[in-house]
């Protein structure tokens, strides 16, 4: 195919448009993605996560100048929400990231999270991929502004980074389960703020309760906690040695942790694709049968049948033997 | 799970002027229309908004300009569009405009150009009308 080969080549309105064809759901798109996938493994990928307004975008609008001043050329995937009312969406990350908009070793894309929770948007692996194949060295993915259980992206990045603030809460909110397990790196950003110290001696104590629970396999990994002022364009060196460093801990334990993170996001990834197609294969075998999801759904509202009943019957009939 | 194209829209300021309220409003307008708006905000170079149409695969560029620099600006970014061969994404104008320079501008490519007063459903509804969804990559 023309396109697998413009993609390779780096070709700006080819990647472009394939990305938007995945978002879009074009089936074509697939049949592109099976023919790029053996091109596809070689970069490092970096998960930025936190909530909205710690200052994702500009820890990694510094983080790329670093990446590009070490020659690195970088993908980046930047996430805001999707209105659940209008299916519209405001996406702002790259105002942060101006100063990278006529490098051409940078590809920034703007994607909205359209209905999928967990952080990232349905479309993220794929177009991990793609920026992959058109030979970006470094990928990096910067959530949607998270709350307390978006942990999708410590599947699917290498290396994830925390992004905290100051006063963000109490102790209490620190031992909760959830979005403060999944950080290989902390950062505490806007660390001239008040109550700084306070916020990092919390994080430094759920670290190491953390390292005596979780007994793995392989030597353990002592998350660090990064000070920085974004802003200011403090700490990003420290961030920068951070991320090396956990990529080599990755790299000298490759049985035990690197084909680990690998295969969590392959994990992801089909897992994905597999409920998605069994759905679509479901809902639209009923469809050919006159029956669409909106009836199906008014029938468990007037309590003709509970919902676990209907969904049986539906896959049984669509999917089952007795076909 | 439907293969609607959903239109993707970039709002952006060439030019000097930090007055972006009137961007934000069309933005926010815009995301209510149900489309996906790259929002960049102030100080953009022409150089800079078409590379990020580009990269975002936009359908709409809207430029909102209010300091008079507009027959600079646009015609550069028309013209770096034409050199990337993306003519095909239709660009309009928000602003105070002289009005001899309208014609001018709309003879150098810029496809409407929207005037203070002007309602935000019309321009919502004439973007529904003129800008068409986008074929999928291999035909592109």
């Amino acid at each position: 195919m023309e396109i697998v080969q413009k993609i390779l080549d780096g070709d700006i309105r080819a990647v472009a448009r394939l990305m938007r064809d995945i978002d879009d759901e074009i089936p074509s798109a697939k049949e592109v993605l099976k023919e790029l996938y053996p091109y596809t493994g070689k970069a490092y990928v970096i998960g930025f996560t936190g909530s909205p307004g710690v200052g994702k975008s500009t820890l990694v609008d510094r983080l790329v100048d670093k990446l590009r001043a070490e020659g690195k050329t970088v993908g980046i995937l930047a996430i805001d929400p999707t209105s659940p009312f209008t299916g519209g969406a405001i996406l702002g990350d790259r105002i942060r990231m101006q100063r990278h908009f006529l490098d051409s070793g940078v590809f920034i894309r703007s994607l909205a999270t359209r209905g999928h929770f967990g952080g990232l948007t349905r479309s993220t692996h794929d177009m991990i991929d793609v920026l992959d194949a058109m030979g970006k060295d470094i990928i990096i993915v910067e959530t949607v502004g998270v709350g307390q259980d978006e942990i999708e992206i410590a599947h699917t990045a290498h290396t994830t980074v925390l992004v905290t603030v100051p006063g963000m809460g109490d102790e209490v909110q620190a031992i909760k389960a959830g979005i403060m397990e999944i950080g290989d790196i902390f950062v505490v950003n806007k660390s001239d703020r008040e109550g700084s110290r306070k916020t990092i001696r919390e994080l430094r104590n759920l670290v190491e309760l953390g390292l005596r629970r979780h007994k793995t396999e392989g030597p353990p990994w002592e998350p660090p906690i990064i000070e920085t002022v974004a802003s200011k364009n403090k700490g990003i060196d420290e961030l920068y040695e951070a991320i090396m460093k956990h990529k080599k801990y990755l790299f000298d334990n490759k049985k035990t942790k690197l084909e680990r993170v690998l295969f969590d996001r392959a994990k992801l990834h089909f897992v994905g694709i597999l409920r998605d197609q069994l759905f679509n294969t479901v809902l639209k075998r009923a469809r050919e049968r006159g029956e669409d999801l909106d009836e199906l759904v008014a029938k468990i509202v007037h309590r003709d049948v509970d919902p676990y009943t209907l969904a049986n019957k539906l896959v049984e009939r669509e999917l089952g033997d007795s076909k | 799970m439907g293969s609607d194209r959903k239109l993707r829209v970039l709002i952006a300021k060439p030019g000097l002027d930090g007055h972006d309220r009137g961007a934000r409003v069309i933005a926010r307008a815009f995301r209510d229309a149900g489309f996906e708006v790259i929002y960049t905000g102030c100080h953009q170079t022409p150089e800079q908004i078409v590379s990020t149409a580009l990269q975002e695969d936009v359908d709409l560029i809207g430029l909102s300009i209010l300091s008079g620099a507009h027959m600079y600006s646009f015609p550069r970014i028309m013209e770096l569009l034409k050199e990337h061969n993306a003519e095909d994404i239709v660009v309009i104008g928000g602003g105070i405009f002289p009005t001899e320079d309208i014609p001018k501008l709309k003879e150098i490519g810029i496809k409407e150009i929207f005037e203070p007063g002007t309602l935000l459903e019309d321009i919502i509804q004439w973007v529904k009308t003129n800008v068409k969804p986008r074929g999928a990559a291999e035909a592109a």
